[in-house]
């Protein structure tokens, strides 16, 4: 006899179940197991995985590194930011301290880069418009992303994780050239 | 079977007067557990009327044509919202639940008035120090609070406070349940609802457990006495942020059981499938927390993997049981009383203007259609690299938890104002629109800042126009009206919160009090004196086959829609994803 859920149910309550309720845990335990599937599919042929190569780093040692890439790579500077040019295939870094994201990117598309994402003081949130690509950036810590910048085009860089009272303030920049742009030649137009 | 509302209540151990029968359900209520239910129910609704004021005022503020408070004022007064809806609102009612799922369905006494109620006063405490911390300025942290942003020690003091009383009043929810074996106040098993409570409660262990691990150590470091690593922070964090959400979903669909029975007489359809759905949460939820780091730099891809996919899967697929086994029984429930006309008859002959049943159904829908799909989806790892932290994220949330589990919390308050208070419900043609419009304008609000999110909108986010930043943010024509759409649908949940407000405050310290005898005159919600329980046929009844859809064919239908839904969501995220920057 069937009895709503607030009463005690008396005896044996295990006992089959219903064939719609049978035929339901199955399509939905396979549709579980095909959620599962896609994750390490999307790893062996999707272009987009966060998995990236980590590894902690202190704050000044980070921020250490990526005046060393300025210094290298300097070309010009986007409102009082350094712009900063590597070559296709190095590795590339972006710091976020509050408020703002150092330096400004100029990169091909079509090339691959390693981008090193770290933090000097709290939490903060890279989110690329408008692609509406996200990352977490903690402190501490390198998160060396390959990324391939698929067009050209001038890109925000938006901290999209609470960072104090200047947070909305935090934007920074990556400017893409197509793939056969000159070189830049030092200083910025 | 003459009442088949609860199991045969046995000789009482404690002297008659510690208790009351219930003239409605039979069921004899200790005075103690009364009064505290009372307590943290009215608790719970004042932190909701703060939570309440500030979600107005951050919707106000994120509606960029109105943008009402400056840059600090907003993340402090998200803070309070934060803090005051998830924590204290949800938890405090949960406390009340418990109380409820245990004294009052097994009849049973609680058994340490006095802890409890040092319990209750240990919560109260930690939320005043909280609040006092928030209001001052002295903690612009937001509810996660990630370390190495710095509030005042108060301000964790407060949380560790407020999580040890919960964790006596859960230890309580077990000893009630143990005197009540031992004193025989129930016969056979625990009732489903109370099994479903017992869910919440093991889960509130192990979350107030993480809860432990990551506050004392904050608090010394607020106090400059030792390190902690910002991203261990954030793995202890969310098994606790995590972990508590799932304590909501137990409670939620715990009540989603307790709603069905007293409004439609809703059966459980199968015992064994909807209690292995339980403990399927117990066993898989807390290694979910960890879809909240998908794209963290502390954590490797098979780590992600493995925790949000195989453990989570399993969780989700605890919901997607429920899912199906809550709307089965109502359906199977009301054909049992004869409400068998073609496929969906018991659908359209179902109580829509009782605030109860409108209630489940409207959490039901909205927390899988919206909260489930939405979850899941950005829960998936690479998936998640276009959701995290955009307003999706609020979006989805929103959808789980607030027109999920506060909506059914909702419901359950238009039952516990007769049942247990003993009042009228207050204003009650209002009570009977209020589930409307908080679960439409909540569908709405969501809906349309989840859309906002796919666009890349941030959430926790002060200015989007970036008015003063170094550089432009052109966002698309589009996001100005997503925006738009969201606070309207906001403004009328808000006002769908006020009408709740007003009416359980109202019918609880001004109501009338319940006449004696027939209540059918009274505004109380029909399934107070309709006991649709007693109405169940209490001989085997011959069900009708629909064919391949089987006895329950509504249900069926419902949920091979949800599944194309959720299919065709999922998918299509996919395909979104495919259009980035090769990341990897
Ligand atoms: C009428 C009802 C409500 C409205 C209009 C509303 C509105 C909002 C808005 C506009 C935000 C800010 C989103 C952002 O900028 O990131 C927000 C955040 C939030 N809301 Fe609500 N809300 C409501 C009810 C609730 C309820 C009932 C709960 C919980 C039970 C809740 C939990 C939260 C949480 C946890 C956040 C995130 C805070 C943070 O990011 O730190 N809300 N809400
Ligand atoms: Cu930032
Ligand atoms: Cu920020």
């Amino acid at each position: 006899m069937y009895a709503p859920g607030t009463t005690p149910p008396q005896g044996v309550w295990w006992k089959p179940a219903h064939r719609s309720e049978k035929i339901w845990f199955t399509i939905a335990f396979v549709w579980c197991m095909i959620l599962f599937a896609m994750m390490p599919f999307w790893h062996l042929r999707g272009g987009q995985n966060p998995s990236g190569t980590r590894s902690t780093v202190e704050p000044t040692a980070f921020a250490e590194r990526v005046q060393e890439f300025i210094d290298t790579y300097q070309v010009g500077e986007d409102n009082g930011i350094p712009l900063v040019e590597p070559p296709p295939g190095s590795d590339i870094y972006l710091q976020a301290r509050m408020w703002s994201w150092t330096p400004v990117l100029r990169l091909r598309a079509g090339a691959e880069y390693t981008l090193h994402l770290s933090s000097l003081d709290v939490n903060h949130g890279f989110n690329l418009f408008p692609f509406n690509v996200n990352f977490q950036v903690v402190p501490g810590y390198d998160y060396a992303l390959r990324v391939t910048p698929t067009e050209a085009g001038e890109f925000q860089i938006v901290c999209n994780e609470f960072c104090g009272v200047g947070h909305h303030l935090m934007v920074g920049k990556v400017i893409v050239v197509p793939a056969d742009a000159p070189a830049a030649e030092g200083g910025d137009r | 079977m003459s009442d088949t509302f609860v199991g045969a209540p046995a000789a009482p151990a404690a002297s008659a007067q510690a208790f009351r029968t219930c003239p409605t359900t039979g069921l004899k209520v200790h005075r103690q557990a009364d009064a505290l239910i009372k307590a943290n129910a009215v608790v719970a609704t004042v932190a909701l009327l703060v939570g309440g004021i500030s979600a107005i005022l951050v919707l106000l503020t994120r509606w960029q044509a109105v943008h009402l408070l400056d840059a600090t004022m907003f993340y402090r007064v998200l803070t309070i919202h934060g803090m005051n809806m998830l924590i204290f609102f949800i938890l405090f009612f949960e406390m009340a639940v418990l109380y409820f799922a245990s004294a009052v369905l097994l009849n049973c006494r609680v058994p340490t008035p006095k802890v409890a109620w040092t319990a209750f006063v240990l919560m109260v405490a930690g939320a005043l120090l909280v609040e006092w911390t928030m209001f001052t300025g002295r903690a612009d942290v937001l509810f996660t609070s990630y370390v190495p942003l710095r509030a005042h020690p108060a301000f964790y003091g407060g949380v560790i406070l407020f999580a040890v009383g919960a964790i006596l009043v859960t230890c309580i929810f077990f000893a009630t349940l143990v005197v009540a074996k031992r004193e025989r106040t129930y016969e056979g098993s625990v009732p489903l609802v109370t099994f479903g409570a017992l869910t919440a409660a093991i889960i509130a262990l192990i979350t107030l457990a993480h809860g432990a691990a990551i506050y004392i150590p904050t608090f010394f470091w607020s106090l400059g006495k030792m390190n902690v690593d910002p991203e261990v922070y954030r793995l202890i964090w969310w098994g606790l942020g995590h972990s508590s959400q799932q304590i909501n979903v137990a409670a939620m669909v715990a009540i989603w059981y307790l709603l069905g029975a007293l409004t439609v007489g809703a059966v459980v359809v199968n015992e064994k499938i909807s209690r292995t759905a339980f403990v399927l949460y117990i066993l898989f939820i807390s290694m979910a927390s960890a879809h909240h780091l998908l794209v963290d730099p502390g954590f490797g891809p098979a780590w992600k993997v493995v925790n949000t996919s195989y453990f989570m899967y399993m969780a989700v697929l605890a919901s997607m049981l429920h899912g199906f086994t809550v709307p089965a029984g109502t359906e199977l429930g009301m054909r049992l009383r004869g409400f068998t006309q073609g496929i969906f008859g018991w659908l359209r002959r179902a109580p829509w203007g009782d605030p109860g049943f409108s209630s489940m159904a409207l959490s039901v829908v909205i927390f899988g259609f919206l909260g489930g799909i939405t979850g899941v989806t950005f829960g998936t790892e690479q998936i998640n690299i276009i959701a995290h932290n955009t307003l999706r994220i609020p979006g989805h949330f929103h959808a789980t938890v607030v027109g999920g589990t506060a909506l059914a919390f909702m419901g359950i308050t238009y039952y516990v104002i007769p049942l247990i208070f003993r009042k009228q419900v207050a204003f009650y043609r209002l009570a009977q629109i209020q589930p409307y419009l908080f679960g439409i304008g909540m569908t709405v609000f969501s809906m349309a800042m989840t859309f906002a999110g796919t666009f890349g909108v941030p959430r926790r986010h002060w200015d989007i126009t970036f008015a003063n930043a170094p550089f432009d943010v052109p966002f698309s024509p589009a996001v100005d009206l997503m925006i738009g759409i969201m606070a309207a649908g906001g403004l009328v949940a808000a006002l769908g919160g006020a009408i709740y407000i007003l009416v359980t405050v109202w019918s609880v310290f001004f109501g009338k009090a319940l006449p004696e005898g027939d209540l059918s005159r009274a505004s109380v919600p029909p399934g107070v004196y309709r006991v649709p329980a007693r109405e169940l046929p209490t001989e085997e009844v011959e069900l009708r086959e629909y064919g391949r859809l089987g006895v329950m064919p509504g249900t069926m239908i419902l949920v091979f829609i949800f599944l194309v839904a959720f299919v065709v969501y999922y998918f299509a995220n996919w395909k979104l994803l495919s259009f980035v920057w090769k990341v990897g």
